[in-house]
C-alpha cells in the first residue's frame, strides 16, 4: 500500500510537489480545509509566501490542526515551510508551528535579483543536487538533535530532526525527485 | 559551488511560488502593509492605480523611487514595479532598486511603439500582459518569466480579462492537439516564435506562471479568473478604490484560494461595501485602450 501524503494547498508551488510526490510512489492530496487532513500518512508544506500561509491557516483552524497533525506525523516543508517549521525566525515576535529546533533568517541572501540555483551536497539523499534558491531563507544555528543534512557556503540549508524534514530551496523546482523519495521513506517508516 | 543568478528557472520559479495568490497594486507604504495583513503574495508599487491613471491623462511613467523605497521596507512580501513598454533604462533603474519583478506593462504610456525590452538580459524577472498566445509567445521569447492577462485596466470590468484567459488557453489547447507540420503555419498566424510554440506542445501548458489582471473587482470575479485557469491574481485598482479596502483584500485573497467553495464565497461577498465603480467597454474610446498598447 502506498502511504497517502497532503500538500498544504493555500497558495504557492503545489502541482510541482504533487508530480514529484506522486513520481516518489506516493498518493497524493490536497489540504485546504481541516477535513482534508483525515486518512493521511505526512504533510508538505511548500514553497510560497509564508506571511500570507500563516493567515489563511488562522482564519478556518487549519494552524491548530496542522500543529496537531505533526504530534504525530511526518512534515516535510520547503523554503516558506521551513519557515512555518522553525522555533526562532529573526525579526519575527513569534514562530509558527515551531516543530524544528533551528534559527531561520528570511530572504537570508537578499532579494529575488540575489536568487540562484547551485549544486549541493545533501547527506543520505544525493551528492549532486541543484537546489534552486528563490529570495530563501537559510538556518543561522541549529540544535545538537538536529541533523544538517546539507550546508551552502557555510550556511545550514536542509536539516531533519526525527520526523521533520526541511530545507531552504525548492526540490519541487527541479526533475530530481530523490529528496522527494526521502520524504517518502520517512512517511513509510512512521506510518 | 558556484552560485547562477537570473537563470530561467530561477526567474520563472520566484512567480511559481506567487501562484494560487493575489498580488495588490498600492501606492504608499500603509496600503502595503494593508496588502500584507490581508494576504497579498506581492505588492505591486505605484505612483496612481489605473483608474486614476485614467483620470488624470498624459504621459504615465514609472514610479518615483522613493514610493518604491518606502514600500519596500515597509513588507517582507515580494515588491514589484512598473517600467514603461520598451523603456530599458526605467527597467534597469528598478533593477538597481532590487525591486523583486518588474512588470513591463501597457498601463503605463508606451516608451517604445516598436519593441519591447530585451528581457534577457537583465537579472531581475519581468512579466508582461497578453492578449492571445501570440502576444504571449512573443514575450516569453524576449524573456518574460511570468505572464499576465491584459484585461482592461483601471475599468473594474472583468469582460476583457476573461476574453483574454479563454482565448489564451483555448488556443494553448489548439497548439497542444495540432501535428508538428500544422505548427508552423499556426506559428505564422499568431506571429509566435515556432520554439515557443514547440515547448508549449511538447509540455501541454505555457512554460510560465500565467496570471489574470485587468478589471478583477469583487471575490466572484476574482474566482471566475481562478475557474478559467488562471494561476492567480493581480487586483488593480479593485481594492483601494473600494469602500472597505481592508475587507475587499482580504476576502479577494480568500476567493482565490478556494474559488470553488461557493458557500464561502457567499460569505465571503457578504457586506463588502461597493466595490470600484467599474466603466462599460462600450463607453471607452479606441484611443483609451490601454490593452492595445505594445501587442
Amino acid at each position: 500500500m502506498s502511504v497517502k501524503i497532503g500538500v498544504l494547498a493555500l497558495q504557492g508551488a503545489v502541482s510541482e510537489h504533487v508530480h514529484a510526490l506522486e513520481c516518489s510512489g506516493a498518493q497524493v492530496s490536497l489540504v485546504k480545509d481541516v477535513d482534508d487532513l483525515e486518512g493521511l500518512h505526512g504533510l508538505v508544506l511548500p514553497g510560497g509566501e509564508s506571511t500570507m500561509m500563516r493567515r489563511m491557516m488562522d482564519r478556518y483552524g487549519l494552524f491548530e490542526a496542522v500543529r496537531q497533525f505533526s504530534e504525530r506525523k511526518p512534515v516535510f516543508g520547503t523554503c516558506a515551510g521551513l519557515i512555518l517549521m522553525a522555533k526562532k525566525i529573526e525579526g519575527r515576535k513569534g514562530p509558527h508551528l515551531a516543530l524544528l529546533d533551528i534559527d531561520v533568517k528570511r530572504n537570508a541572501f537578499g532579494r529575488q535579483v540575489d536568487s540562484f540555483e547551485a549544486v549541493l551536497s545533501i547527506k543520505g539523499v544525493s551528492e549532486n543536487y541543484t537546489g534552486v534558491f528563490i529570495r530563501a531563507p537559510y538556518i543561522k544555528s541549529a540544535a545538537e538533535n538536529v541533523d544538517v543534512l546539507a550546508t551552502f557556503e557555510e550556511h545550514i540549508v536542509a536539516c531533519r530532526q526525527g520526523r521533520f524534514l526541511a530545507c531552504a530551496f525548492h526540490p519541487e523546482l527541479t526533475d530530481n525527485p530523490a529528496l522527494h523519495r526521502y520524504f517518502v521513506q520517512m512517511v513509510n517508516e512512521y506510518s | 559551488m558556484v552560485a547562477l543568478k537570473g537563470t530561467d528557472r530561477v526567474k520563472r520559479g520566484m512567480a511559481e511560488m506567487q501562484k494560487g495568490g493575489v498580488i495588490m497594486d498600492v501606492v504608499n507604504a500603509e496600503q502595503a502593509k494593508i496588502a500584507e495583513e490581508a494576504g497579498a503574495t506581492a505588492v505591486m508599487a505605484l505612483e496612481r492605480v489605473p483608474s486614476d491613471i485614467r483620470k488624470a491623462g498624459g504621459v504615465a511613467r514609472m514610479a518615483d523611487p522613493t514610493i518604491v523605497e518606502q514600500v519596500q521596507n515597509a513588507v517582507s512580501i515580494p515588491v514589484m514595479a512598473k517600467a514603461r513598454i520598451g523603456h530599458i533604462v526605467e527597467a534597469r533603474v528598478l533593477e538597481a532598486m532590487k525591486v523583486d519583478y518588474i512588470d513591463e506593462s501597457e498601463v503605463l504610456t508606451p516608451a517604445d511603439d516598436v519593441f519591447h525590452i530585451d528581457k534577457k538580459a537583465y537579472t531581475v524577472p519581468f512579466v508582461c500582459g497578453c492578449r492571445d498566445l501570440g502576444e504571449a509567445a512573443r514575450r516569453i521569447g524576449e524573456g518574460a518569466a511570468m505572464l499576465r492577462t491584459k484585461g482592461e485596466p483601471g475599468t473594474g470590468n472583468i469582460v476583457e480579462a476573461v476574453r483574454h484567459i479563454r482565448l489564451v488557453n483555448s488556443q494553448v489547447r489548439k497548439v497542444v492537439a495540432m501535428s508538428s507540420d500544422e505548427l508552423m503555419v499556426f506559428a505564422k498566424e499568431l506571429g509566435a516564435p515556432y520554439e515557443i510554440l514547440l515547448q508549449i506542445k511538447e509540455a501541454g501548458r505555457l512554460p510560465v506562471v500565467n496570471f489574470a489582471a485587468g478589471g478583477v473587482a469583487t471575490p466572484a470575479d476574482a474566482a471566475l479568473m481562478m475557474e478559467l485557469g488562471a494561476d492567480g491574481v493581480f487586483v488593480g485598482s479593485g481594492i483601494f478604490k473600494s469602500e472597505n479596502p481592508s475587507k475587499f483584500a482580504r476576502s479577494i485573497v480568500e476567493a482565490t484560494t478556494y474559488y470553488q467553495d461557493y458557500e464561502r464565497i457567499v460569505e465571503l461577498s457578504k457586506g463588502l461595501g461597493a466595490p470600484m465603480k467599474g466603466i462599460d467597454m462600450s463607453h471607452l474610446e479606441p484611443s483609451e485602450r490601454m490593452q492595445d498598447r505594445g501587442i
